[in-house]
């Protein structure tokens, strides 16, 4: 029996006004992704791979077209239901981290349970675990500040994985990493999604991550250029 | 709303220094505003107390030419004391001059019976004194007469039938009193004296009542309740009281102000962390609820700090009490030389509940924005 895919993209098209004019950021897009790919979405800026991310977050909707993001259509969502999806099945990874800044490194990471109602037990449980899995357990009182750029975004990994997603979004997350920071933060994403089986889907142009990717997706001016395994 | 009031106070706390200067600020407004209506309320209680002490007692029963309010109606207002007067204290009322030092002033004669107790003139001293005409005087005009106790003073007075007669009044005692009523242009005497002064035997401009009195309807005597004698007094308080409001409203004005602002820079500068909350998950109504009961924690927490300093002044003002300046004891109402506040129920409850509904309402009003925020945009930490 073939499996239904964990994310499905049809002729999506996504345009912005800009100056009066209409920019279009997505142009037909057609993807589909299975559970527990490693994914990226590949391409220079502007090329409109955040818009995709975005669309497959739920942050955003399609101008024309349609995705499925585990079979709900992205198009037809309130403000409710995507938002629901956001909390129990899409974990984000942003570029800058998008770490709350006053709250310590284990009530960012508690946040996403704090929204499913969990028990402090069950919070207490899950959040050292996932701070296990990226290395922080003896950071669990510091503030982001106190954190550099690489501890920072594996907090970030960990608060996206907390809640068991089965998608993560991660938008150029080492963009803002050195080499070695980087390789780390891709090796943890990749022991999670073969531990976990969790799909990653990655927006990048660093050439670090496309080393790590199963897939390759290229993006240009708003189109899939080329669709690939990585043979890297 | 669980969930937002944990993370208002964790977002609070975070925030130090902003959190503090808020809620320093609202805490001070909040002290403040219990501090100026308890005082107003002390001032309520003891003026009307020691009105109902010296002037009022159960109420006034006055004869109906008589208008205490007018002296015109001094000459002629006054009428032979009821058979049926158990429970009434007769006093009558009499203009006269006085020479003091050689000047002339005009003052009242007020007749009351050496023996009664509803009020608290200290009228005993009459009875004991050996003085031909003894009287006392409150500490005003015996100020502005530049009169002391034991002094003598000639008086010049009209009987019944209009003719002059003067004489000397001795001051056997002056009287301290808070109710300039009884005291400003007030000279006391024993009604019997002041009886055989004016020819005037056994009549009364009104009566004090007390307990016993059952308020038969007597003719040519009109009843004025403790309630109606005091509704001037009450009237005048809340007149004072609506306009301090203004001052103490300034004071809420300018501390809400400061949540508003807190409010509009956080929705500005917070772009980044709203965007990130509704990416983890929370509904944008959420994120909405979350800010305006950010807002609302700041009253919340106004109220404990400025209890924590608030209660010890408090107890400390309630022990000294205010002190007025004696140029506003000349004001002519019933104003003691300390006030102390009274920190009633319901001035603590209706501050609080004004301090935290309109905190609460000036958080919620620019939170709104948030509803209509692109969190794409906000997660970029765009301004919008």
């Amino acid at each position: 029996m073939k499996k239904e895919p964990i994310i499905h993209v049809k002729n999506v098209s996504k345009s912005y006004p800009i100056a009066g004019k209409e920019f279009m950021a997505l142009k037909q897009i057609d993807l589909s992704l299975n559970e527990g790919e490693f994914a990226g979405i590949v391409g220079p800026s502007g090329s409109g791979k955040t818009t995709l991310l975005n669309i497959l977050g739920s942050l955003d909707k399609p101008t024309q077209g349609d995705a499925f993001v585990l079979n709900k259509d992205i198009k037809a969502l309130s403000h409710n239901e995507a938002a629901s999806l956001r909390n129990y099945h899409i974990g984000f990874i942003f570029q800058v981290f998008n770490l709350l800044p006053v709250y310590t490194v284990f009530e960012n990471v508690e946040f996403a349970l704090l929204l499913q109602n969990n028990s402090a037990k069950e919070r207490r449980e899950a959040v050292m675990r996932a701070l296990n899995w990226v290395g922080l357990t003896d950071h669990a009182d510091k503030r982001p500040d106190k954190l550099s750029g690489g501890e920072s975004q594996r907090v970030a990994i960990a608060r996206a994985m907390v809640k068991a997603p089965k998608i993560v979004l991660a938008d150029e997350p080492t963009a803002n990493l050195d080499s070695e920071n980087a390789h780390e933060i891709l090796k943890t994403m990749k022991k999670l999604n073969q531990e976990l089986g969790t799909t990653f889907l990655f927006s990048t142009h660093d050439e670090k991550v496309m080393g790590y990717l199963d897939r390759i997706i290229h993006l240009r001016d708003g189109k899939i250029e080329k669709d690939e395994k990585n043979k890297l | 709303m669980k969930l937002e009031l944990k993370l208002a106070f964790r977002n609070l706390f975070g925030s130090r220094l902003r959190t503090l200067l808020n809620v320093l600020v609202l805490s001070f407004s909040f002290v403040i505003i219990i501090l100026l209506n308890s005082i107003m309320d002390g001032w309520n209680q003891q003026a009307q107390k020691d009105s109902i002490e010296w002037e009022f007692g159960n109420g006034h029963l006055i004869n109906e030419k008589f208008d205490p309010l007018d002296p015109y109606t001094i000459l002629d207002g006054h009428d032979k004391i009821p058979e049926e007067n158990i429970g009434l204290t007769p006093i009558l009322e009499r203009q006269a001059s006085i020479y003091p030092q050689g000047r002339m002033m005009s003052v009242v004669l007020k007749g009351i019976s050496s023996e009664q107790e509803i009020l608290k003139l200290p009228t005993k001293i009459l009875k004991e004194s050996k003085e031909e005409f003894p009287v006392i005087i409150g500490k005003r005009l015996a100020e502005s007469a530049k009169l002391n106790k034991g002094d003598r003073v000639q008086v010049r007075w009209r009987d019944s039938k209009g003719t002059y007669d003067a004489n000397t009044l001795s001051i056997t005692e002056v009287f301290d009193s808070n109710v300039p009523n009884i005291d400003n242009g007030k000279i006391w005497i024993d009604i019997n004296k002041l009886w055989g002064m004016t020819n005037l035997e056994n009549e009364a401009s009104y009566f004090v009542v007390d307990g016993k009195f059952k308020n038969p309807e007597l003719s040519s005597w009109n009843f004025k309740s403790q309630f109606a004698l005091l509704k001037n007094l009450k009237d005048l308080i809340n007149q004072k009281k609506t306009a301090q409001s203004v001052v103490y409203g300034l004071l809420l004005a300018i501390a809400l102000l400061a949540i508003f602002d807190t409010q509009i820079l956080s929705i500005f500068r917070r772009q980044k962390e709203i965007g990130t909350y509704i990416a983890l998950g929370m509904t944008r109504l959420r994120v909405v609820r979350l800010f305006t009961i950010e807002g609302s924690v700041y009253s919340v927490l106004a109220l404990i700090v400025g209890s924590i300093y608030g209660v010890p002044f408090f107890i400390y003002m309630s022990e000294t009490g205010f002190p007025i300046p004696p140029a506003d004891q000349k004001m002519g109402i019933a104003l003691a030389e300390v006030i102390y506040p009274v920190y009633g129920l319901k001035l603590i409850l209706m501050t609080v509940l004004t301090v935290i509904i309109s905190a609460t309402i000036v958080s919620y009003l620019p939170a709104r924005k948030i509803a209509k925020l692109n969190p794409v945009l906000a997660l970029k930490g765009k301004k919008q």
